[in-house]
């Protein structure tokens, strides 16, 4: 298996750079254009997610590791914020907390959509780990 | 310093033309400008020009909805232009396809 860490800032310039890096990583796989935009996007929400949700746009860590292991892509994007105090009901489509109304609630319904799997594992006060997989080259 | 948003008003429509990249980062100003254009001139018409933008994520669908809406209380329109292949996935999946109409190009967009 291959493996690729990196750890950055909580800071929204940093969702650009989430999926700039992810795409080179991922490219070792051969992935055509169309994989290479559901995987940006389903990175993008979840650093997104880590940036607005867990950490509140204030300061922390987001850790993220790719792995690619034979055409087995996985990505995972760990916070240590505020948590999810219930998974289900924020991974239903529309579902936000934002108040602003400039938020869709979309972003786990987007990584559903453009993964072949995602997993969520959160506690409130504990963070939030996001596990995706998707299968590259079929 | 990357450029985001840049506005153009042409009588009552006034065309955004987004940036490479939108996504929550990028979109953090829009709602103020917009909002802020929207209260100092008559406008019924909004031309969100994708023309240059290659990348879009849920943020996008969150501030396109919201414009909708603002738009539509008002008797006023939305519509979408220069859109690419990666960007009208999102639009479809987003549920947007259905409510906003998309245009070749400007010029069309802008007449409607």
């Amino acid at each position: 298996m291959e493996r690729f860490r990196m750890e950055i800032e909580s800071l929204s310039k940093n969702e650009e750079l989430a999926r700039v890096v992810t795409a080179v990583f991922m490219s070792r796989l051969d992935p055509t254009l169309e994989e290479l935009d559901d995987v940006k996007t389903a990175v993008s929400e979840a650093v997104t997610n880590a940036v607005i949700h867990g950490y509140q746009e204030k300061e922390g860590i987001i850790y993220m590791e790719l792995q690619a292991e034979n055409r087995q892509l996985t990505v995972l994007v760990r916070d240590l914020g505020v948590g999810i105090p219930d998974v289900k009901k924020a991974m239903e489509p529309m579902y936000t907390t934002d108040l602003s109304g400039e938020r869709s609630g979309m972003g786990f319904a987007f990584m559903e959509a453009f993964m072949d799997q995602v997993q969520v594992e959160s506690e409130p006060g504990q963070g939030t780990l996001v596990t995706m997989r998707k299968k590259i080259g079929r | 310093m990357q450029q985001t948003f840049s506005y153009e008003a042409r009588e009552q429509t006034l065309i955004i033309h987004l940036p490479k990249e939108l996504d929550h980062h990028n979109c953090r100003n829009l709602k103020y400008e917009t909002d802020l254009l929207l209260a100092e001139n008559y406008i019924n018409r909004i031309v969100f020009d994708f023309s240059r933008t290659e990348f879009m994520d849920s943020s996008g669908i969150g501030i396109l909805l919201n414009r909708y809406k603002q738009m539509t209380a008002n008797g006023g329109k939305v519509v979408l232009c220069g859109v690419n292949a990666q960007v009208r996935r999102i639009l479809t999946i987003g549920g947007i396809s259905r409510l906003i109409e998309s245009y070749e190009n400007r010029e069309a967009a802008v007449v409607g």
